[in-house]
């Protein structure tokens, strides 16, 4: 099987959703020409492939280009469009939450947006709070829209075909560190639905749920883990929204622990609402108190041991299931 | 340009029509739990909408404001499903889900109205960028209003629309005020239209008042955009002659301002010059008038007579299929 980083992996859904319909357009800021020359970038090479009718640079504006993602996909196309980081969502929001998110259901669904936003996240390249910030809590918080973190390579491909296909706006968070780090890719032709999560590696003792960067974290945790005799069960959700409570759940009821993992902010992150709705369905099924593992409270700093100390590593992993086992 | 006399019949047939559906929303607004929300009026504005509409093509796509009423009307909207959207009911255009003040008509390619003040404006530039990536003929309208050219998403779209040689126009209804703000209170330009310097596009400024004027220019942008020529920005300058909303007391516009425009009412002015120039007799305008109030009754009737939506209908229409 070929071995891709995700951003290749991106790179091969967009071309060949490209291929497949005509009304697949890319925009953003160095979608085409960009200040790097990467063939691990997810946009490398679609340019000289697709021309610039459909690889859209655009100038230094957010607001403009989801809204441009808006009204393309209302008036039929399916646009797929970058912010370039996480932290410039901000100047794109009003375009994402207050009318991608909302114009379906003002319309009485009438009108469709069927967009997907390509964002890049995720800390660990020293560029700072402005640059790094998770903020999938945000979206999630915004009915409307969807809101998919990929883990891997081969998930970040169908589950990035399945967003350019879906009628709803997507919103795709891709980690950046996901880039070079190379996994499997199917070849042949495949979807990876929206809204299903998966089951990593079944355990029986603790439940971990984590997704993007963070799933391979519980995994390397799971496996030293198992040699203390501790049998980890990793969830990827994959999607927050749709969030797919039965995994989720299911999983909570057969371990009876739960320690969620995310490389976001503590405060208003969606460990929260994770923790809420195991509280609220499988409560009776606990045999010990839920854990947070997470980002502190702090923008991502610079430095590179303060960078490394803010986000969650194995060793916090482990240290927090150790605690309620 | 000569305007056909037919021209200046819808003209004046849909600011009939505009006015009518408002005056009656004038009143029914007042009345305590008749209508939700806010009640935004274009009364004394209506050559816009019915001037720039006059112009377009069925296909052509408008993206209207929170003071859309007339736009839509304009544009062909059935004012049956209008009204009832205005009272909330399930027989509105939008099911109860938009009010007044979102009114989305796809129907008559409005597909989506944004009371987020320079909302429309993106928006605009990404359906007119669909009508140029299937090379289509058609062309986007973006209607908003002075207050709109002071938001970041004015500059954003129209850089990116000139840039791209987009067919959209940009008409921005200069009624000279943004909520409690008069035009000099809220930027040092003169006129709306000497931004288009900056992108650069065309920059055209018209008696917002005068029907046939801004049918004439908003005829000239659209085959410019048509025809590969790009965007135009053309404000229309006109006079809010009610608040920014029903319930503003308007205090702090002067009285006499108001007086003043109000004889400077667009309808009249298109009744007087058509009835001069003999392509209107007064029976036919007293026919049109009349339509137009039974074309509203008849509205206010449906929406009165029609059944509220059911609690369990707030969970459809988020998603395209239930999650």
């Amino acid at each position: 099987m070929q071995q891709l980083g995700m951003g290749q992996a991106v790179q091969q859904a967009l071309r060949e959703e490209m291929l497949r319909d005509p009304n697949v357009f890319l925009a953003g800021e160095g979608v085409g020409v960009s200040i790097h020359f990467n063939p691990y970038l997810p946009t490398h090479g679609l340019l000289e492939e697709f021309g610039p009718e459909r690889v859209k640079d655009t100038p230094v504006s957010e607001q403009a280009i989801a809204g441009l993602a808006v009204g393309a996909s209302v008036a039929g196309l399916r646009p797929v469009v970058e912010i370039m980081f996480n932290p410039f969502f901000t100047l794109a929001s009003d375009m994402i939450v207050n009318h991608a998110a909302k114009l379906r259901y003002l319309s009485g669904g009438k009108s469709t947006f069927p967009l997907v936003v390509r964002i890049k996240t995720g800390a660990g390249f020293g560029a700072g709070c402005q640059h790094s910030h998770n903020l999938e809590a945000w979206v999630a918080h915004s009915p409307g829209l969807k809101v998919v973190m990929p883990s891997s390579p081969a998930d970040a491909k169908g589950l990035l075909k399945s967003a350019i296909r879906d009628e709803n706006p997507v919103v795709f968070l891709e980690d950046m560190t996901l880039y070079f780090m190379p996994g499997p890719v199917p070849q042949e032709e495949y979807l990876t639905p929206i809204g299903k999560a998966e089951v990593k590696r079944e355990g029986t003792h603790v439940t971990v749920v984590a997704w993007s960067k963070m799933v391979g974290v519980a995994l390397k945790a799971a496996s030293q883990l198992a040699e203390e005799g501790i049998d980890v069960e990793v969830v990827d959700l994959r999607s927050l929204v749709p969030l797919d409570k039965e995994t989720l759940l299911g999983s909570v009821r057969k371990t009876g622990r739960l320690v969620v993992l995310h490389e976001a902010t503590r405060t208003g992150g969606f460990a929260g609402e994770i923790c809420a709705v195991v509280m609220e369905e499988v409560f009776w099924n606990l045999k010990a108190p839920f854990r947070r593992v997470t980002g502190p409270d702090i923008p991502v700093p610079v430095s590179p041991p303060l960078e490394r100390f803010y986000i969650p590593d194995e060793e916090k992993l482990k240290a927090a299931i150790r605690e309620i086992i | 340009m000569k305007v056909p006399a037919e021209k200046k019949m819808e003209m004046l047939r849909s600011m009939l029509l505009t006015r009518a559906f408002e005056d009656a929303l004038q009143v029914l607004c007042q009345i305590q739990g008749k209508i939700p929300g806010m009640m935004i009026l274009c009364t004394g504005q209506e050559a816009v909408a019915s001037g720039v509409c006059a112009a377009l093509q069925n296909e052509d796509f408008i993206i209207s404001n929170h003071r859309s009423h007339g736009h839509l009307l304009a544009k062909g909207a059935d004012p049956k499903a209008l009204m009832a959207e205005i009272y909330g009911k399930r027989t509105g255009c939008n099911k109860g889900k938009s009010g007044t003040l979102h009114l989305a008509v796809p129907e008559v390619n409005a597909p989506c109205t944004t009371t987020v003040v320079g909302g429309g404006l993106p928006i605009s530039v990404g359906v007119a960028f669909a009508q140029k990536y299937r090379k289509e003929s058609a062309v986007t309208v973006c209607l908003f209003g002075d207050g709109a050219a002071d938001e970041g998403s004015f500059h954003e779209s129209l850089n990116l629309a000139s840039l791209w040689q987009l067919p959209v126009l940009f008409v921005c209804e200069n009624n000279l005020y943004a909520g409690a703000q008069r035009f000099e209170e809220h930027t040092r330009v003169k006129s709306i239209a000497d931004r288009a310097a900056g992108y650069p596009m065309p920059g055209v400024v018209v008696d917002g008042n005068d029907a046939p004027a801004v049918y004439t220019a908003t005829l000239r942008a659209r085959e410019t955009a048509a025809n590969g020529g790009g965007p135009t920005l053309l404000e229309c300058r006109t006079y809010r002659c009610r608040g920014h909303g029903e319930a503003d007391p308007q205090h702090y516009q002067p009285k006499e301002e108001i007086a003043l425009w109000k004889q400077r009412c667009p309808i009249l002015k298109l009744e007087k010059e058509m009835l001069q120039k003999g392509i209107l007799s007064a029976e036919e305008l007293e026919k049109l008038r009349e339509d137009s109030r039974k074309a509203v009754q008849e509205a206010v009737r449906f929406a009165e007579e029609s059944p509220w939506p059911d609690v369990a209908e707030a969970f459809q229409d988020v998603y395209v299929s239930d999650l």
